[in-house]
Formats: structure tokens, C-alpha cells, sequence
């Protein structure tokens, strides 16, 4: 649709490498790092400690960054920080990767148009942050605020959240909430009346009994959890994994059960049929703490391990093992809600029926079972200027899409859907590489990109998204910028951390919160934030009976362990409709939807095709990380693998280290080959392939053609119509062989 | 062979290691380890049928023998014992001529750019300061475990004990310092 502004299409612009870091990034390496001859430990002068937290993946542990000569020579875990315990998984110490990427934008940029040419000009802060504060204002007068939408990734957004606050912009989508944590968040809210959290609230210290569905702990290396299940092996605690592949965690597993895909909650029914059946369950918990048993039991009756075991593929005695088990180690037993769980549009009633499960045996705030960890109580200073009532809106149109997350108002799909449709004009996209993220795959993003009439990437490197948009905002990373506190982390010892800068911001680049206060300046709102950061961060701790001086030393204020547990006849008193957990929901009866979460097969692969799952490499973290050379440098971290059963590499006559392309069921073939792993750890019926691989971005220089395209491969989503996460499991994909 | 007066060594708790390659990362930071190289790996082994599968996950390196065969075929004594236990390589008087390479059976070693051997030194500039080495410290599982096998802490010697415990190669009669339990273990043994 063309709104009567002069538009024309935006071509993708290859960022010149003029406008990169290019070896002003290398000439200030410390020597070993990148030029691959350092010899010695890194000892240097005026060697300093600066403590921080890290921002390669959402759990944030705290960092210890090491600078010497004002260069940061290596990361390694903060003592002092409750989720690093003194240790970092690698993509902690990757940092300096980051840091350091030649291929770092180091210039703001404006898209020109001139005799049919589309390029990018160099500009001056100043530029482009008229071409902004201008481009958004003219958006914002013409079609109101409801037209501008933010989709963002990262820590540093609150200071653009801000901002768009002032001028009544608040359609803000977090692509994570679709793709990762929306489904056991809002189940939580919907079983128990809170939502779940990060570290997810589980007691895992002190668990016996950890029961696991297509959650890789140990490949996703979330540091706390993956540190407090060593200790559960150490302890004896033993580990149940379902999972159609045999994962890190699946090898350390007491019983593995290489399910069928897209049958879980068909054997989460046949385990609460045997707990219930077998009176299993925990009657007096059940009796005076939840609501809804006679209709949980109506609809898991049918449900025996024999019917269970001809859908899942699991023999009914395994299924009956598993599930005894459960109980008899419960209440210290679990099942875990995971993560990245939107698999097939039904995510949010699959892990109900998880928390359901938890609910049966009773383990709900016991030691070793489901718990809430507490948030550090941080008092929010005033806001410069009234929020009117816009600040509460919700714009998702799915009924049970959050309605207390203020950076999460829509979900990221709907936005996309919104661009094409004309209804959203301008997107200000912080830290989200759009193509390559599976919101509805890459085309629909593409398409989103060109609808608009003004686009903004705030971004640390040339990722695909930068090429589509209308200016580009280099930021610097987190290693070189204050950020806002992050209290944002629940755990048993209730913490808040700083983010400090160990360097000062390389090139160009500046930090969010300098870009946009100085684009609310720009509009002639001032005073919106505090002086300066410091003053800021300084003002909220003050609150809290401390100072920025005091937490810089550690990084850290930490409260002592909360008391997790109930006490024996305490009225649970949840935030449900009934005030129970809610083992049928009554909301998402009213709604339309299942009371209790039901099994519904899912479609089966064509012939000669395999279902496409995903996951992650320990020593990565999608986009986040596919450029960085420090953590590239090792070689199995270079490129992604498709797993593939020996069984059916021997029908496609494919042998290990092959190259072959993969088409999906869609007849889209990916852009480049993808090393065959022939193995027997996965299922016949599904194939495996680790997302954020597969780059086009040639300013990626790094990432550029190595393995091959997850997100490309996805052209069927669906959408859980219930809280609107995105589903995209249902693609399946065979293989090309190279000509 | 100078007189020990620390007898350095590992043991790895492969039954808690995922290969996450923190170590290695940690140890290419520490040590400035060049582009394209490192002083340890990660093995994951994988065992059995479908859907009857093993796996052990080993975080390796040098293994710092007491009967190095390194230390033997070196021609200009640049590999030799440290009195803290561990081998090490003198850069000044390596040639680089590999024989030392040839001779390890544990594959540690690596030529490096500048044309010395290297390997892993077992952080012996941390272990002076009294700090554990970049691998130990960092690795979020606590597999790995630096240990001074002359004065073994009770924590030590439990860590050892009712387990299936091995050495590599132990036939090559090598005498290496680093104990693996294994991971056919069962949790809490």
C-alpha cells in the first residue's frame, strides 16, 4: 500500500566497509587476541578489575572484565554475582570477540536515493539523529502514535522505551517472548497466578527428581542452572529426559525416552493418569490447594500409557517408571518448564500441563520442587512527566497475551503482520536481526521491511537488518556503556546489578542511553532523563540505601537467601481467579479454550521428508554471537551440522561430512550447503540443525556463508492462539545433494 | 630432573561435564593462545545404538606425565619437569623440531606461530600467585579439579573414592597426572 508519501522500495544496501571498524578495530587488540601471536599471559600495566554483568545471552551473569592498558584482555566470571558464581560459560568470555569484531559499525549512517541508487552516506551524529527525531515525528503527526512500533533484543532498550513513552509510542514487541519464554510465562500466570521468571523457578539444588522435555541444558548454557545441576549429579539426583534427539543432558540422564516430536502432551496426560489411577498423587495438596480435578481427570482417563505409548513412541512400561518415579521422589521432584518452547502452536497448554503435573505431586514452594524466587526490591524514582493511560495499553489481539509487561505490548508477529498491512509506518528495531529471527520467517520480515515508510536499526554490527532500514544507529557494546540496573532477575538471593563500562565506547559509536536522550532533545523534551547516566543510576540506588560508588566496586548489591518453602496448612493465597492453582482454568474455559490442556496431533512429514528441529551450541548464542572470531575460532563452533539418523543417511545415500542443501516442504532450498552429522543419536523422523547459522550479510565477514539458514527454512508458523507465541516445528525439510 | 616439591595434577569429573568449551576459551584468553590453536579440547564420545547410548564429555589437555616421553625425545631439554610437578617448555632452546609431538601420546602439542612447541603449562604463572588454573576456575560445572597429589585434601581423596576412576593410556607407561571419572558412574556415586 502506498500512503501518498513518495515511496519507493528499499533496496538492500551492502554497508561499505568504510563505514566499519576495519583494522582500527585490529590496531588496538591486545596482542594474542587477533593477531594470533601472543605468546604469554597477558600482563600489562594499569591492570584493573571492572565488574559488570554480561549481555550474550538474556541471563545476565555478572562478568569480571579484565583491562589492561585500557584494553580489555579477558572476561571471566564475577564472584560476587549470585547467577555467575565466579564462572561464565564461553560465551561470557567472549566478549572480547565482540568488542574487538573488525566488522563493528562505526559510523551512523542515512540511506540515499539518487538516479535510481540506493546507498549509504556516512553521517554526523547530529544528521542522524535529525533524520530520526524527524522521521519518527512526521510518522507520529500524520498517523498518530500507534503507527510507530519498536521491536527490540537486549538490556539496553529501556532508555528507547523511554523515550517512545514521552511521545505516547508504546506498541513495543521482545521477539524472545514469541519464540522463547511467552508460553511458560503466561502458563505460569494461568496455573499458579505469577509469571515465570529467569533463572525459571525451579529448586534445583535441591531437587532428587529432574524430569525434562526437549529442554538441552548443558547445549543452552544458562550458567546458574547449568552449575546447580552438576551439583545434582554430584548429589545423585537423578535426570529424565524426553527428547526425540540424544542431547548433552539426555547423556547424563537416568532414563532418556527419544519421544515422537510433537507428542508431549500426550504423554504428560498418560503420566498424570498413572499418578491419578495409581493414587499416586498428592491428595491433601490437591484436596485444599488447587481447583478443577474431576475435569483434569475426565480428560486424562482415556489417557492410559498404552494409548500414550502408540502416539509418543514411549512403551507403557517406560511411561509408568517414569511416572512412579516422579512421585515417589516428589515433592523433591520436577518437571521443568524449559525454554525456546513454541513448538507447534499448543506451547502455552503443554506447559501447563507440565505445571500440572508439578501441581499432582505436590512439590509447589517444597525443597527440591517448583518455587518463586524474588525479585531485589529497587524503588522507582517518579517519572519526569505523567504516563497517561496509553502507558497500560496492550495492543496484542490474543486474549491472554501479558498485560503487566510494559516492554512486551504485542507480539513481534503481529508487528511484522502490522508493517505489511500499512497499519505500523515506522519501526525502530533495537538489537533484533529481523530476517534471521523465526518470528514468521525470513520473507514475511522482508516484506515488513520494505512496507514501512521509516525504519531504524540501533545495532553493534552490519547484521542482515541494517541493509533494510532507513538509518542506522551504531551502539556500542555492552562493555563500553552504563546501562539501567537490572533487577530484573529473580533468584534465592535477591539481587541488583550495574552494568559499568571497562572501556570507553570504540569509534562512532555511543550508547542507547546517549542516542536517545539525544533524540528526545531533538523533539524539545527535556529533562526526560537524569543529567547523566551516572546521575540516573546514582539517584535509584540512593533509594535503596546505596550509591553508584558502592555497587561499582562489585557490581552487585546482594540480599540474603529468601525462605522459599510453605509452611505446613499456610493458605497459598495465588493471584487466580479462585485463589488456587488452577489445574482447569475456568479464564481459558470463558475464552473459548481448553480447561485442560488436550493432546492434538500435529501434521507428519511427506515422504522422504523429516521434521526440523533446533537448538543451540553451547559457545553460541544465535545472532548475538555469529560474527564473533574469538568464540568462531574453535572448530566445532564454525558452522552448524544437520543431524541425521544412520538409518535414513543410508536411504539418501548421505555419508558424514557431506555437503547437501535442505529443501523444506515449501520447495525453499537454502542459500548454502550444511554439513551432514550422520548419527544415531536422533529419531528417524526428524532432522537437527542449530539456528543463527547460514548468514548473507557479506559485511559479516565472519559469518558470512558459514553453515546454513535455520529461520530461511521456515515458512509455516503457528500461532498458539491463545497468548499468541509462534510456533514453527511444523517445517519439515529433505536433502539436496550438491550437483 | 629437578627435585619435586609440588606434584601437580587434575582430576576431571567427566560425569558432570557438558563440552561446553569454557575451558578452552577461558585458557585461549589467559594465555594468549594464537588464532587456529589451543592448549585443550573437548571430546564428546558417544557410545552404542539407537536408543541405547552412552556418552562422556572429557575436557583434555597436556597430562603433564612422570614419565614424559616428551621430556625423553626432546634433544635440547627444552620440554622438562617442573619442581611444582607439571612439563614445561623452555622457548628459548625449543627448535621446533616436533620430536616431542611425535613422541606424546596424548597429541597435546601444537607448534606455535613463532615457531616454539606449546602447550599446556598447566597455568604454572597462576598456580605461583596461589590461583587455581583459567580452566578450574572458570569451568561452570567444577569438572575440573587442580590438585596437588602429594598433600591430597580430604575433598580430594572423597572425590576418588567408591568411583570408576582412569588414566589415559595408562600402558604407554607414561604415569600421567590427570584422573578422569568416568562418566559409566552412576549420579552420586
Amino acid at each position: 500500500m502506498n500512503h501518498g508519501t513518495d515511496f519507493s522500495r528499499r533496496d538492500f544496501i551492502k554497508i561499505s566497509s568504510l563505514f566499519l571498524a576495519g583494522s582500527a578495530a585490529l590496531s588496538t587488540l591486545p596482542s594474542g587476541i587477533v593477531s594470533g601471536l601472543g605468546s604469554n599471559p597477558i600482563e600489562g600495566k594499569g591492570e584493573k578489575i571492572v565488574y559488570s554483568f554480561c549481555e550474550h545471552c538474556f541471563w545476565r551473569c555478572g562478568i569480571a572484565v579484565h583491562v589492561s592498558d585500557g584494553k580489555v584482555t579477558k572476561i571471566t566470571g564475577s564472584e560476587h554475582h549470585p547467577l555467575s558464581n565466579g564462572r561464565l560459560c564461553p560465551r561470557g568470555t567472549g566478549g572480547t570477540g565482540l568488542l574487538y569484531d573488525p566488522d563493528r559499525l562505526a559510523h551512523p549512517l542515512i540511506r540515499e536515493r539518487k538516479g535510481g541508487k540506493q546507498y549509504y552516506r556516512k553521517a554526523s551524529w547530529d544528521e542522524a539523529i535529525t533524520a530520526v527525531a524527524g522521521g519518527l515525528y512526521k510518522i507520529h503527526e500524520q498517523y498518530g502514535p500507534a503507527s510507530i512500533a519498536m521491536l527490540h533484543h537486549g538490556f539496553g532498550v529501556s532508555f528507547f522505551k523511554k523515550m517512545f513513552s514521552e511521545i505516547g509510542v508504546n506498541k513495543i514487541a521482545k521477539p524472545s517472548y514469541d519464540l522463547c519464554c511467552g508460553p511458560a510465562r503466561q502458563a505460569t500466570v494461568l496455573t499458579y497466578g505469577y509469571p515465570s521468571d529467569t533463572p525459571e523457578g525451579f529448586d534445583i539444588k535441591n531437587s532428587k527428581y529432574m524430569m525434562f522435555f526437549g529442554t538441552h541444558f548443558g547445549e543452552n548454557m544458562h550458567n546458574t542452572a547449568v552449575q546447580e545441576i552438576s551439583e545434582g549429579i554430584r548429589r545423585g539426583a537423578k535426570i529424565v529426559v524426553f527428547d526425540p534427539r540424544f542431547s548433552t543432558l539426555a547423556g547424563k540422564a537416568e532414563h532418556w525416552l527419544p519421544i515422537k516430536p510433537a507428542t508431549d502432551i500426550a504423554m504428560m496426560q498418560a503420566i498424570m493418569h498413572v499418578l491419578i489411577s495409581e493414587n499416586r498423587y498428592d491428595k491433601a495438596f490437591v484436596e485444599q490447594h488447587t481447583v478443577g480435578f474431576s475435569e483434569l481427570w475426565d480428560e486424562v482417563r482415556e489417557m492410559t500409557p498404552e494409548k500414550a505409548a502408540a502416539i509418543t513412541d514411549i512403551s507403557a512400561d517406560a511411561i509408568r517408571t517414569v511416572a512412579r518415579e516422579f512421585a515417589f521422589h516428589a515433592p523433591a521432584a520436577f518437571v521443568h518448564t524449559g525454554r525456546r518452547t513454541n513448538w507447534y502452536g499448543d506451547a502455552m497448554q503443554r506447559i501447563r500441563a507440565i505445571q500440572i503435573l508439578n501441581a499432582l505431586v505436590g512439590n509447589f514452594k517444597m525443597p527440591g520442587g517448583v518455587v518463586a524466587f524474588q525479585k531485589f526490591p529497587l524503588v522507582q524514582p517518579p517519572a519526569a512527566h505523567e504516563h497517561p493511560a496509553y502507558e497500560k495499553e496492550v495492543y496484542s489481539k490474543y486474549p491472554f497475551f501479558p498485560q503487566d509487561e510494559p516492554s512486551n505490548t504485542i507480539a513481534s508477529h503481529e508487528i511484522v503482520q502490522q508493517a505489511i498491512t500499512g497499519e505500523v509506518k515506522a519501526l525502530l528495531i533495537y538489537g533484533v536481526n529481523l530476517t534471521e529471527t523465526m518470528t514468521l520467517g525470513r520473507q514475511a520480515a522482508l516484506d515488513a521491511l520494505q512496507k514501512v515508510d521509516f525504519s531504524v536499526a540501533v545495532d553493534v554490527l552490519p547484521a542482515e537488518v541494517t541493509g533494510y532500514v532507513d538509518v542506522v544507529l551504531p551502539e556500542c557494546t555492552y562493555l563500553e556503556r552504563y546501562d539501567d540496573l537490572d533487577n530484573g532477575r529473580a533468584f534465592r538471593t535477591p539481587f541488583v546489578a550495574l552494568r559499568q563500562p571497562a572501556v570507553a565506547p570504540m569509534f562512532d559509536s555511543k550508547p542507547g542511553s546517549e542516542i536517545a536522550r539525544m533524540i528526545t532533545d531533538k523533539w524539545g523534551l527535556h529533562g526526560v532523563f537524569a543529567p547523566t547516566v551516572e546521575a540516573g543510576l546514582d539517584k535509584k540506588l540512593k533509594l535503596v540505601g546505596s550509591s553508584l560508588e558502592e555497587i561499582k566496586k562489585r557490581g552487585v548489591l546482594v540480599m540474603p537467601e529468601t525462605d522459599l518453602y510453605r509452611k505446613q496448612g499456610e493458605p497459598l493465597n495465588l493471584n487466580t481467579p479462585s485463589g488456587k492453582v488452577e489445574l482447569a482454568s475456568a479464564q481459558l474455559k470463558a475464552g473459548g479454550f481448553d480447561a485442560v490442556p488436550k493432546y492434538t496431533p500435529h501434521p507428519e512429514a511427506p515422504a522422504g521428508y523429516y521434521r526440523m528441529l533446533t537448538g543451540r551450541k553451547p559457545m553460541l548464542t544465535f545472532g548475538r554471537t555469529a560474527n564473533n572470531r574469538f568464540l568462531g575460532d574453535l572448530a566445532t563452533a564454525q558452522e552448524n551440522e544437520v543431524w541425521v539418523n544412520t538409518t535414513i543417511a543410508a536411504q539418501h545415500q548421505l555419508t558424514n561430512g557431506d555437503y547437501v542443501h535442505l529443501k523444506n516442504q515449501a520447495g525453499i532450498v537454502s542459500d548454502f550447503p550444511v554439513k551432514v552429522k550422520v548419527t544415531q543419536r536422533i529419531r528417524k523422523d526428524a532432522v537437527y540443525m542449530v539456528h543463527g547459522f547460514g548468514h548473507t550479510s557479506k559485511q559479516l565477514t565472519w559469518a558470512y556463508k558459514r553453515g546454513a539458514s535455520h529461520n530461511q527454512l521456515i515458512s509455516k508458523t503457528d500461532i498458539d492462539p491463545i497468548m499468541g507465541a509462534v510456533g514453527f516445528q511444523n517445517n519439515f525439510v529433505t536433502f539436496v545433494k550438491e550437483a | 630432573m629437578s627435585e619435586k616439591k609440588k606434584n601437580y595434577g587434575m582430576i576431571i569429573d567427566t560425569r558432570v561435564c557438558v563440552g561446553c568449551s569454557a575451558c578452552v576459551y577461558a585458557c585461549k584468553a589467559e594465555n594468549g593462545v594464537p588464532e587456529g590453536y589451543c592448549r585443550d579440547w573437548v571430546v564428546q564420545e558417544t557410545n552404542g545404538e539407537f536408543p541405547k547410548l552412552a556418552m562422556e564429555n572429557r575436557s583434555e589437555r597436556c597430562q603433564h606425565c612422570d614419565n614424559a616421553p616428551c621430556v625423553t625425545y626432546c634433544p635440547t631439554g627444552a620440554s622438562h619437569y617442573d619442581e611444582n610437578g607439571t612439563v614445561q617448555i623452555n622457548r628459548s632452546i625449543c627448535t621446533g623440531c616436533k620430536a616431542c609431538m611425535a613422541a606424546c601420546p596424548y597429541d597435546a602439542r601444537y607448534v606455535h606461530p613463532e615457531g616454539f612447541v606449546d602447550k599446556c603449562s598447566l597455568c604454572k604463572h597462576r598456580i605461583e600467585k596461589g590461583l587455581k588454573t583459567a580452566c578450574v576456575s572458570l569451568c561452570p560445572t567444577e569438572s575440573l579439579h587442580l590438585v596437588d597429589f602429594d598433600t591430597m585434601t580430604a575433598e580430594d581423596k572423597a572425590m576418588l573414592s567408591g568411583k570408576d576412576v582412569y588414566r589415559q593410556k595408562e600402558h604407554a607407561g607414561t604415569e600421567p597426572s590427570l584422573y578422569w571419572i568416568s562418566a559409566r558412574n552412576k549420579p552420586g556415586a
